[in-house]
């Protein structure tokens, strides 16, 4: 079972502070999203908006088609894993995933087989007579899946499920959850500030930042042709570097100005950039695609080494350039020294131009 | 609104009112009752409202024999009480807020267990005992009860006020030059003091309502519930309802004062970790 | 454990013990003395032998087992009504509506009145004269003034007593009950609304099940207490009906024997003890689940 979600103009204050700020958005059904962004953005209020624990302000909220604004969490379809996993302490494991059902009114063996069936898919089928006290918290955050999951929603609800369990275990879990999404399909609307994991299990990104979405992409979009300087510098790690640049032209020739260097620009951008000399812009680039020169020859810009990282499947430098810090990504192999000046040359291709006053990215069609 | 949610509200402030007035009209009679003047507390059928208020019944009471002295007394054994029991209390709870030394569970055990024992098992042999040691019929000795009551009351609430005060706080004061009873005295204190006020408030409280003990270990300087008790076969009864009404009217008002405290000092009573 | 550890942990200084030691040198002098002496007072005669006698007197009194009837049912009856009441209540404020802390300052001053004066105030309203026969009376629902308080009526002035300790003691359970409820999670309200569990059903399964900590340290500090009640049921009903506090009060102060009243309280002291026992047995294994 998967609906669709549609938020219209769906608007929540607290108080003096707008959380959401008129908001749009359309979740495709069995589509994974992931609300991602800063504490404080907003996301885990929308998120909420969608449950029917919170009540909008302004907006309608549609579930599968149905405008479910009025209705409480329990009529709108969903599931809810929380942050705190929420187990109930004083039931089993087993009366835990069959709560819902139970307040359905279901009867007793098909809870029972339910119950077995989705502890099977979780893996904690041998967990089902113990307490929740009696659970590590990886196990405890299984049932709260699993308690959701049973439920057959339409729309399962995830807020940063994965965020009280320790590095290693987050990373096993988050590819349980893909796994899980792909065999049950159910619509999932996920929240989360660690761009790596949105990164990871989301069909699209929405980056959100005080209470409105900066970008709506599939993570690669949103990774390589950020929509503005916030979400570039929110995603990646490390974040895309900034230089402030200068759009100018030499013979013929148009070309990116940073500080007294010059930055060759890709051939399509000639025609585009044009209208746009004397411009000042935001140059953005991710660490791996600067590569690194012993020497500033060539026309390589060039950079003062601060610190060198080494981080095991690659080395991290932080350069100077002018009055901008940057972070290069490079091999393990290269020896560089602090003080060392190196130079950088910036892959082409990958570019991006950004508006110096708003932020937003250029955009050329 | 919908409907139903219109319904429960509504009930919901039936079902609030209801118990308000529960609480608050038998508050009332007795007040109402010590400023009737005092032919009509023997009125029949008892008006609701009296026909005038008159400070009558009041002055009367206060008047009687010893009634001015009880009171008197009460305020002195509340306040040493409260000094005593926050003075033997208030470290303890400290002690056991701060550190884990071994028989720290025995002692907060052996603490609760104390809460439990009857007040007649106490008075009664501390009477003969008193005498012994020329404690009987003193202020001193009743205030030194009243802070036997009221310990393990304070020992629990204080722990639970000095867990509320981060230990990180008295070690950066420490790193910073400051003795362990420094950052105690300058940290710790300032900081627990709003809590220590309502638990001094809540002690005040309870020797100010004690009666059994007080009852049993005096004669001639009795506090005003004492003074009550023992006069009560024999005292009309405007003296009892004005009685009545003294002895509520301070416990009020620091109910008052320390309400905002009230739940976290139960909270951490019976938060047992 | 290194060194360093147990001084910054504090195991390794002295210093809490200084701190305790004034509260435990209290407790030993006014409670395990006063336990102590008590005993004896009970189980030894003046010249000094081990004897039953005031044992067998205060069995024999004829006021002995009314006061022990009594006091029992007082518990049995007022307990579960208080922990009821103060359930609604609890449950009621704890939604949350406007104007609920107001409530619950209101529903916490009887906390503030003791038990002498919570007699005396409903003394006012049961008294022959009092307000309860006035309003009957006016409402045309009664002829003459009921006598709420007498021989005759002892029934009525049993429940009188019910109903002005229960008026009285309800805002302490109320107050442990308000702080159960304040550590039970929102997290686990909003996962069972969720899961389709809301109202009576939110209260049953998710809330009572989580309060059982603060229900049954409520129904043990009652119940004790309750056990307890001395200057209710004497500022109302006088000597109509013998509590066993009261007669421990009565041998000391009017028949001067420190024996017999010793013996009273070393008896309240036990049933006491045997009725914690009782309901720790009871309510425990559910507890150690929980707790973890």
């Amino acid at each position: 079972m998967a609906a669709e979600i549609r938020l219209e103009k769906v608007r929540k204050t607290f108080g003096k502070v707008v959380a959401v700020k008129d908001m749009d958005l359309l979740v495709e059904p069995g589509e994974f999203l992931v609300l991602l962004g800063p504490s404080g953005c907003g996301k885990t209020t929308t998120l909420r908006c969608i449950a029917g624990l919170e009540r909008v302000d302004h907006g309608r909220v549609y579930i599968g088609g149905r405008d479910v604004t009025e209705l409480p969490p329990s009529k709108r379809g969903i599931a809810m894993v929380f942050q705190s996993y929420a187990v109930f302490p004083h039931m089993t494991v087993a009366q835990n995933i069959g709560f819902g059902l139970r307040m359905r009114h279901a009867p007793k063996d098909e809870i029972k087989k339910a119950v077995q069936e989705v502890a099977r898919l979780l893996q904690i089928d041998e967990l089902l007579d113990r307490y929740p006290s009696q659970l590590s918290g990886g196990q405890r955050q299984r049932v709260a899946v699993a308690r959701a999951l049973v439920m057959r929603p339409e729309v399962l609800l995830m807020d940063e499920p994965l965020s009280n369990l320790d590095a290693l275990l987050r990373l096993q879990m988050r590819a349980e959850l893909k796994k899980l999404h792909r065999e049950v399909g159910t619509t999932t609307v996920y929240v989360t500030h660690d761009q790596i994991e949105a990164l990871s299990l989301g069909d699209r990104i929405a980056v959100m930042r005080e209470g409105e979405i900066m970008q709506l992409d599939a993570p690669n979009e949103v990774y390589d042709m950020p929509a503005n300087v916030f979400v570039g510098g929110f995603i990646g790690t490390p974040p895309m570097n900034f230089l402030r640049a200068e759009v100018r032209k030499e013979d013929g020739r148009v070309y990116l100005a940073v500080g007294d260097f010059s930055v060759e620009v890709h051939k399509e951008w000639q025609e585009k950039l044009e209208g746009m000399v004397g411009k000042k812009v935001v140059l953005g680039i991710r660490a791996e695609n600067i590569e690194v020169r012993p020497t500033p020859e060539g026309g390589a810009l060039p950079a003062q080494v601060v610190v060198s990282e080494p981080l095991g499947a690659q080395q991290l430098l932080t350069v100077q350039v002018g009055k901008d810090v940057l972070k290069v990504a490079t091999s393990p192999e290269l020896s560089v020294a602090p003080g060392q000046t190196i130079g950088l040359v910036l892959t082409k291709a990958k570019i991006r131009l950004f508006d110096e006053e708003s932020g937003e990215a250029l955009k050329f069609d | 609104m919908s409907y139903p949610r219109l319904l429960r509200r509504t009930l919901l402030y039936i079902g609030v009112t209801a118990f308000a007035l529960w609480v608050l009209i038998p508050i009332f009679f007795i007040g109402i009752s010590s400023f009737t003047p005092r032919n009509e507390i023997y009125a029949w059928p008892k008006p609701i409202i009296p026909s005038h208020f008159s400070l009558d019944t009041m002055r009367f009471f206060l008047n009687s024999y010893g009634v001015l002295n009880s009171l008197l007394n009460s305020v002195w054994v509340a306040l040493l009480t409260l000094a005593f029991t926050l003075a033997v209390g208030a470290p303890a709870g400290y002690a056991v807020a701060r550190f884990f030394f071994r028989g720290r569970e025995a002692f907060r055990l052996g603490i609760l267990i104390t809460r439990m024992f009857p007040t007649a098992l106490l008075a009664v042999p501390l009477a003969v005992t008193f005498i012994k040691w020329g404690l009987y019929d003193t202020l001193i000795g009743v205030a030194l009860i009243h802070t036997a009551m009221a310990l393990p009351f304070a020992v629990i609430i204080t722990t639970g006020i000095f867990m509320g005060v981060p230990k990180d706080l008295e070690e950066a004061a420490m790193t910073l030059g400051c003795s362990r009873f420094g950052a105690f005295a300058r940290v710790a204190l300032p900081l627990a003091l709003p809590g220590l006020a309502a638990a001094a408030m809540f002690t005040f409280v309870i020797s100010w309502n004690e009666v059994f003990a007080a009852t049993i270990l005096t004669v001639n300087n009795r506090t005003l519930p004492a003074h009550i008790l023992t006069t009560i076969q024999a005292s009309p009864l405007y003296f009892r309802f004005a009685g009545g009404f003294f002895m509520i009217l301070p416990a009020l008002l620091f109910m008052f004062f320390i309400r905002r405290y009230l739940f976290h000092m139960w909270g951490g009573a019976t938060a047992e970790r | 454990m290194d060194v360093r550890l147990r001084k910054f942990l504090g195991t390794d200084t002295l210093l809490p013990y200084w701190l305790l030691l004034p509260s435990i040198v209290f407790i030993g002098i006014f409670f395990l003395m006063p336990l102590f002496n008590a005993i004896m007072l009970a189980f030894r005669a003046d010249n000094g032998a081990f004897t039953l006698d005031y044992f067998k007197k205060m069995v024999a009194d004829v006021r002995f087992i009314e006061a022990l009837k009594y006091t029992f049912f007082l518990a049995i009856t007022i307990v579960p009504l208080q922990l009821i009441t103060a359930l609604a209540m609890a449950l009621l404020v704890n939604t949350g509506f406007r104007g609920s802390r107001f409530f619950l300052y209101l529903f916490a001053l009887p906390l503030g009145i003791s038990d002498l004066a919570a007699g005396l105030i409903w003394l006012s309203i049961f008294t022959q004269h009092g307000f309860l026969n006035s309003i009957l009376y006016s409402l045309g629902i009664i002829e003459r003034p009921i006598y709420f308080i007498s021989y005759q009526n002892i029934g009525l002035t049993f429940l009188a007593v019910v109903v002005a300790e229960h008026w009285r003691a309800t805002a302490i359970v109320l107050v442990i009950l308000v702080a159960g409820l304040q550590m039970i999670s929102k997290d686990y309200l909003e996962a069972a609304e969720v899961l389709g569990a809301r109202g009576w059903k939110k209260v049953w399964y998710v809330i009572l099940p989580m309060l059982k900590p603060s229900l049954q340290s409520a129904l043990i500090i009652r119940t004790i207490f309750a056990l307890q009640t001395f200057a209710v049921v004497l500022a109302l009903a006088g000597d109509i009906i013998p509590v066993l506090a009261g007669e421990a009060y009565f041998w000391h102060f009017l028949y001067r024997n420190s024996h017999i009243a010793s013996a009273y309280a070393v008896f309240l002291m036990v049933i006491s003890i045997g009725m914690t026992w009782f309901y720790l047995r009871f309510l425990r294994s559910r507890m150690e689940v929980i707790r973890g």
